[in-house]
């Protein structure tokens, strides 16, 4: 059980190093015929969506931007769809039960990059590409060498990610369904081939919004019937909350003094960061990280114009940020409802079903059997909407970047690309569906933070600068990109998540939980020193394209248009 | 061609540079606040959790930490709320004159 327990609090919550012992198998529950059935009705729904996209989607910009035609809105609530994850859910109140305040560090991390997005990116985005993020960091530069870093990054974050969510989903679905591990990697496997392949960014859009839809809607019903309790109090609710860790720190046999500190220790940070500088480190990847996840970046594409992008943002930040006071509420709510609760617990008082329950045990007790089969759907397919995400941005990145642009130079025509798309979607669907039952046993708990800590020295660097700094060069973006991102590879392998607890070294040789303190600064600065001492013809190129970029980008002329339909 | 002059056109243009300015200042403000804001509490989370954990009124248990964090989440929410509001009021219309004035 522990071992699902740290695998899915890492897939949430990047860039802490879990160095707990991984160790006992994951029980597999009862099949809930509930949720099963709930879940074909999803799927049903989601894969007639993606007939009718399927007949939308002909050109190569249909699949990868759904014609541009996506309102604010909707992307705005896509978006949140696509970042809100089960892990994030279940994660993040898993760890407010346990430990209250500290899960409130995670949610401000995840949300706080998209202020930034919006502030510096996103319109400029929009203005400059068209399919992938490589468009706007290779706008005024040489194509080869840009774009193949960029697909190369692309390709590592959503490699890692991919891996920690189809293991992640494994576990779940067993825990939840019933269903073998295995069976459960591969159902999640061919639906988002099924979703991507036919249906492009259309289906993907719309399983995102179905997903965003149902997760928020079922979290606010949650939240909602915990606070009655309470006449709507957040204080009656904390304090009932206090008094149940204070009883069942008496009832652990501890004095009165002690029993009464743990149930204060709820309401303030406890010893989840304990260096200042692995605080830093992670604040910082979960905060730039989410600036430079690739399919994040990519939705910005499928808007028609940069004030809807602008207005995606919006809508996004919100729904995001609704949704992590909800997952606090829930947290509480598991802790005066579930954690005094017989049903919920097994011999020794522990959850049933392990950690990452707390959520789902409060569905029952506030729901019912219907709602418990309804939110294990809504968290299968959540799953999917994150996978389809990564899998399209993936794809675009070998076909747009490395065939289109560096294979081809910018002659292959619309069908070839989508015909080298298509291939990619399914060749990593297999390899998604091979390498999530290959790491089955294995601690993917690095795998997540190594992907923001990936973004955010490698993909953000070199994506601010190409945009705001004219004297960015080919080179000095392709060195700072490429030592970045190895730098986040190397530290994260030497760091206590993999050096220790993968590798079972006794002591790691990188003691912090996040490279990016050290990696995103240094892909800055090499950025800079590579570039004000490029003295090559490229070079004065790359300069002189600054102005012509910027207009663009500051006012959308030139900028690609939604295709019609 | 006709994208390259209009684009050394607008950028020629006076009210080109003093919307770059303004927007540049008004962004750079807000993501200022943001980062102050937010590893401002990422470092009271390092070095000040006593401070952190004290609740707000004696007697009760919500804390500073808790109010701190719900207000950050809202100020994220806000600060971009406030960006839309500003670029749709101001920075569209000031676009639009440019790109209005240069046609291609």
């Amino acid at each position: 059980m522990i071992r699902l327990v740290v695998t899915l609090l890492a897939l949430s919550l990047p860039g802490i190093a879990r160095a707990d012992a991984l160790t006992g198998p994951t029980v597999q529950q009862a099949t809930n015929w509930t949720a099963i059935g709930m879940f074909a009705a999803f799927a049903a729904l989601t894969l007639a969506i993606t007939r009718w996209a399927a007949r939308r989607t002909r050109t190569a910009a249909d699949f990868y931007t759904a014609g541009g035609g996506i309102t604010g809105f909707q992307n705005g609530l896509a978006i949140a769809g696509d970042f809100m994850s089960a892990a994030s859910f279940l994660g993040i109140s898993a760890q407010i039960f346990k430990d209250g305040f500290d899960g409130l560090i995670y949610s401000i991390g995840f949300l706080v990059g998209w202020p930034i997005i919006l502030f510096l990116m996103a319109e400029r985005v929009r203005n400059l590409g068209r399919y992938t993020f490589a468009d706007v960091a290779s706008f005024r530069f040489a194509q080869t060498p840009v774009r193949s870093f960029a697909a190369v990054s692309t390709l590592v974050v959503v490699l890692f990610y991919l891996i920690a969510q189809m293991v992640g989903a494994g576990q779940l679905i067993k825990l939840l369904f019933g269903l073998r591990y295995e069976y459960a990697v591969v159902i999640v496997g061919v639906l988002m081939t099924l979703y991507v392949l036919f249906g492009g960014m259309t289906a993907t859009t719309w399983v995102q919004i179905i997903k965003a839809v149902l997760l928020l809607g079922s979290a606010s019903f949650m939240a909602a019937m915990v606070l009655a309790r309470y006449g709507f109090s957040p204080e009656a609710m904390f304090a009932d909350a206090v008094a149940v860790k204070t009883m069942l720190a008496t009832r652990a046999g501890e004095t009165a003094a002690v029993a009464q500190a743990a149930g204060r220790s709820i309401m303030g940070p406890g010893n989840f960061i304990k260096d200042p500088v692995s605080a830093l480190s992670f604040g910082m990847a979960l905060m730039f990280g989410t600036a430079g996840l690739p399919h994040i970046l990519m939705r910005f594409f499928t808007v028609p114009d940069a004030g809807a992008a602008r207005s995606s943002v919006l809508w996004a930040t919100g729904w995001i940020g609704y949704f992590y006071l909800l997952t606090f509420i829930i947290g509480f709510g598991a802790i005066v409802m579930v954690a005094t609760d017989p049903r919920y617990l097994d011999g020794a008082g522990a959850l049933i079903g392990g950690g990452n329950m707390a959520a789902i045990h409060l569905a029952h007790a506030v729901g019912g059997n219907l709602f418990l089969g309804f939110i294990s759907a809504v968290a299968f397919a959540t799953i999917l909407a994150v996978v389809a995400g990564l899998t399209l941005s993936g794809a675009s990145a070998v076909s747009h970047d490395l065939y289109a642009t560096v294979v081809r130079k910018g002659q292959a025509d619309s069908a070839a690309e989508l015909r080298v798309s298509r291939r990619t979607v399914l060749v990593l669907a297999v390899a998604a569906i091979a390498l999530g039952i290959l790491f089955e046993k294995q601690n993917v708990a690095f795998m997540v933070s190594l992907a923001f800590a990936v973004a955010a020295s490698g993909n953000f660097p070199v994506l601010l600068l190409s945009l705001l700094w004219r004297g960015a060069t080919t080179r000095g973006l392709v060195a700072g990109g490429c030592l970045g991102l190895g730098l986040a590879l190397v530290l994260t392998i030497l760091s206590p998540a993999v050096w220790v607890a993968v590798l079972s070294h006794a002591e790691p040789v990188f003691p912090f939980s996040s490279p990016t303190i050290f990696s995103m600064p240094l892909a800055f600065l090499t950025i800079w020193l590579v570039s004000v001492t490029d003295r090559s013809a490229r070079g004065i190129v790359d300069r002189s394209g600054y102005d012509a970029q910027r207009v663009r980008a500051e006012t959308g002329i030139g900028a690609d248009q939604a295709s019609s339909h | 061609m006709g994208d390259t002059d209009r684009a050394a056109r607008i950028a020629a243009d006076p009210r080109y540079g003093a919307l770059l300015q303004r927007r540049g200042r008004f962004t750079l403000g807000l993501t200022a606040v943001m980062l102050v804001a937010y590893f401002g509490f990422i470092l009271l989370v390092a070095f000040d959790k006593a401070l952190l954990a004290r609740p707000i009124r004696s007697g009760g248990v919500t804390s500073l930490g808790i109010v701190l964090g719900f207000a950050l989440i809202l100020l994220a929410i806000a600060l971009t709320g406030i960006y839309v509001r500003r670029a749709n009021r101001d920075f569209d219309a000031a676009v639009a004159a440019l790109v209005r004035d240069h046609r291609a």
